[in-house]
């Protein structure tokens, strides 16, 4: 393994353990928040109890947001030094504002989790609500700036170094609304199946239980309605991509030719090589419709552009379907959830429902890791898109590959410990009365 | 005062604070590896309870400085990563432990052996933290990180570790230890306040010998900082400063009145951090990188002492809530009242 292959499988690991935790963090809050509303709005200590179990389901995750979120801010300067000496200042604002947002998040969430007792019980609402809003704000923050390795804005570039730097231009670059929309939905869909997903494996094991009941009906509640704002999102994220990224939304198609009335290639197997994507169920006219929402529109191809430019055509196409793929899986769940609920005037609780929801717990996740391998792959080869690439990025230090073997055991043994220990608070919740549990916690 | 000037400064102080309140939380898990005697349980619930609501913000201190020096001085930035890859890697996975294992342990089983378990990676990580924390300070200053005019670095992976540095690291770890006990002595009752009253001298002890070590050591490892502690006359102000409060701090203890103490603790740490500052000043990497040729553009230095200004505006009032919320009922500066002067 090369060093830079070692530092990409480094930073890329850290990110995808990280990327779940951070987007847990801008959602959960959220979910326990609305829990600790409706207690204060019903008087029904169900969702007390609720609240309380999935603050403390919160407090491990975001410990461990936090943690993974400070190795990723040491290795950009550790793994991608000239990166960072380039970017640092063009960049730097949006990471510098979430600092504040990442401070209201640890001071609010200290707050809520410590303060049941200690603050009065608007306050300590107030801080929960604190707690979601800074985790969205933070969320945003960072998708600026990686919006900005999309699309680099804000600086001329000259004799390889950035002048007439423009801090605020380059925090909005172009298609930052899109990409900050799409993450957002992102995170609350994808916690509010796998949150929904668990709860609806223990309702069927106990049929009526009202705290599960409880929690599904927020979880999906609230993941159900991003998951079918999620496809209007992925449309708006296209046609920007078709117009600022040409090469990536080729890619993403695995669409190699330019031509008019592009059909839409839906899986198959894109070969840089041979030039094509074999194995594609055809949509005729589907692409240029959806990047340009014209069926006769040109769409340019990977042929269009410099080989030396593309990205690995056949990861980003199979990455980018399987995103889009589950996240209509998603959708479809969550629309028939909403007829459910519509007809049954309440939570959805039907088995066969309840089945697919727990089947469709774990798809959130793997949907936002494939779309976070797009944008990423996608962008490739180039780490600033047009500007360096990322083999210029990389740190001169050596033997990368021994931190790579490290972090990997510690991402793993922090994961199985994570796992096991929400697993122990999920099986042990909804029996206990709420009253009970309440004189439980710490 | 330059714009870089001025950021130097803001670096400066959000390191004062981390080692004001995340070093504390370091420090309180340095005494929960040595916590002994008949009271060995209560000493761990105590720097539990002390640290839980509050060392993930404090924590976030560090995660200011690292984006104001990347995004204010980015080559620097770039420099001491790479100058100084296997201990920053060492002190992330110290950091990640502790912050893993203090949250595992309290969420986990209440079973004595599997909270022993967390309680060992939590306290070990945490005293390891801190002594790379120093390491990583003390190789700033020692003038042997050399570093080429694009950063690329010309000294090798090991340049960092030395006696010096050495000293520094276990400087750190013995003040954050001191500062910890300090703070606990205040928040303890009874003999559990006595037990880290006693602890606080013994840290006082370690201190003042890392610190000699540290110094004698610079004068042969890091001239320039040795020059810079000894012959500037300002300096030589804040080391007489330093002292009276380091005397002041260890007086209070033996004089059993532990809220001077604690005052004096964080003055001793506040002047300490400053005068480590003042004596490389204007150097961020000693000798080849300062605030000024490791400067980003001016527009984005500007605009990010005013995003710095508006955030204090957020976060000092939410800060002051927090800590008013746990450290209430002990007299403690403006972070907290006592209830009762309130009503």
């Amino acid at each position: 393994m090369t060093d830079l292959l070692a530092a990409r499988w480094l930073f890329g690991a850290s990110l995808a353990f990280h990327i779940v935790f951070a987007a847990v963090g801008v959602a959960m809050p959220l979910f326990m928040v609305l829990a600790e509303w409706r207690w204060h709005r019903t008087g029904d200590d169900v969702h007390l109890d609720l609240a309380r179990r999935w603050a403390k389901g919160t407090a491990i995750l975001f410990a461990v947001g936090a943690v993974s979120g400070t190795v990723i801010s040491f290795e950009l300067g550790l793994l991608w030094p000239r990166f960072m000496a380039f970017a640092g200042p063009i960049i730097g604002m949006p990471f510098s504002l979430e600092g504040f947002a990442f401070f209201a998040e640890a001071i609010f969430l200290g707050i809520y989790l410590y303060g049941w007792d200690r603050v009065p019980p608007r306050l300590h609402l107030a801080a929960g609500a604190a707690v979601a809003v800074s985790g969205a704000v933070s969320a945003f923050f960072v998708t600026l700036a990686n919006a900005w390795m999309n699309s680099p804005a804000g600086f001329r570039l000259a004799a390889g170094r950035a002048e007439d730097v423009a801090p605020l231009a380059a925090m909005f670059p172009p298609g930052w609304s899109h990409e900050v929309l799409h993450v957002l939905l992102s995170s609350y869909a994808a916690t509010g199946f796998a949150v929904a997903g668990i709860h609806a494996l223990l309702l069927r094991r106990k049929p009526g239980n009202a705290f599960h009941r409880a929690a599904l009906g927020i979880a999906l509640g609230v993941g159900g309605l991003a998951a079918l704002l999620q496809p209007l999102s992925g449309d708006l994220s296209a046609r920007q991509v078709a117009e600022t990224q040409p090469v990536k939304l080729a890619a993403l198609e695995g669409h190699f030719r330019t031509q008019r009335g592009a059909p839409l290639l839906v899986g198959g197997l894109a070969d840089a090589e041979a030039r094509e994507t074999r194995f594609a169920l055809e949509i005729p006219y589907g692409l240029s419709l959806l990047a340009f929402h014209d069926p006769h529109a040109e769409v340019k191809g990977l042929e269009a552009f410099p080989r030396d430019t593309w990205p690995n055509t056949l990861l980003v196409h199979l990455a980018f379907d399987a995103m889009v793929g589950l996240g209509t899986l998603l959708a479809l769940v969550a629309l028939v959830g909403a007829a459910l609920a519509w007809r049954a005037r309440g939570v959805p609780t039907a088995r066969r429902y309840l089945t697919a929801v727990v089947a469709a717990g774990p798809l959130g996740f793997l949907a936002l890791e494939a779309g976070w391998l797009v944008t990423e792959w996608g962008r490739q080869p180039f780490t600033i898109r047009g500007v360096m690439r990322t083999a210029q990025a990389v740190t001169p230090v050596s033997n990368l590959t021994v931190p790579f073997a490290g972090f990997m055991l510690l991402y793993v043994f922090l994961g199985v410990m994570v796992g096991l220990l929400l697993w122990r608070q999920i099986a042990r919740a909804g029996d206990a009365p709420a009253a009970q549990v309440v004189r439980e916690m710490p | 005062m330059t714009t870089a000037d001025l950021l130097g400064a803001v670096i400066l102080a959000a390191l004062v604070a981390y080692a004001l309140l995340a070093g504390a939380d370091f420090g309180g898990g340095v005494w929960d590896l040595l916590a002994s005697g008949p009271r060995k349980a209560e000493q761990r619930r105590l720097v539990e309870h002390a640290i839980g609501p509050i060392w993930e913000a404090n924590h976030v201190w560090l995660i200011l400085v690292v984006v104001v020096l990347f995004t204010g001085f980015p080559l620097a930035f770039a420099a001491v990563s790479t100058t100084l890859f296997l201990p920053l890697v060492l002190l992330l996975v110290g950091i990640v432990l502790r912050g893993a294992a203090f949250t595992f342990r309290t969420y986990d089983d209440h079973d004595d052996r599997i909270q022993a378990r967390w309680g060992l990676v939590f306290s070990a990580s945490s005293t390891l933290a801190p002594l790379l924390l120093g390491l990583v300070v003390g190789a700033l200053a020692s003038g042997r990180l050399r570093v080429g005019a694009d950063g690329v670095p010309l000294a090798g992976q090991l340049a960092g570790f030395s006696f010096f540095t050495l000293a520094t690291g276990l400087f750190a770890c013995a003040l954050f230890a001191f500062l910890a006990a300090t703070y606990l002595a205040v928040e303890a009752e009874g003999p559990l306040a006595e037990d880290f009253r006693l602890r606080a001298l013994a840290a006082g002890v370690a201190v003042f010998t890392t610190a000699a070590a540290s110094l004698a050591l610079s004068r042969s490892e890091a001239p320039l900082v040795f020059a810079g502690l000894t012959a500037r006359r300002w300096s030589l102000l804040l080391q007489l400063a330093t002292g009276a409060a380091a005397v002041t701090a260890f007086g209070a203890l033996l004089a059993r009145r532990p809220h001077l103490a604690r005052a004096a603790a964080v003055a001793q740490v506040t002047l300490i951090v400053i005068g480590w500052g003042a004596s490389q000043y204007p150097y961020l990497v000693v000798p080849d990188v300062t605030l000024a040729s490791a400067s980003g553009p001016r527009a984005t230095q500007v605009a990010l002492l005013v995003a710095l200004a508006a955030g204090a505006v957020l976060l000092f009032p939410s800060l002051y809530l927090l800590f008013r919320v746990f450290k209430g009922e002990r007299p403690f500066s403006v972070v907290d009242r006592r209830p009762a002067r309130r009503a």
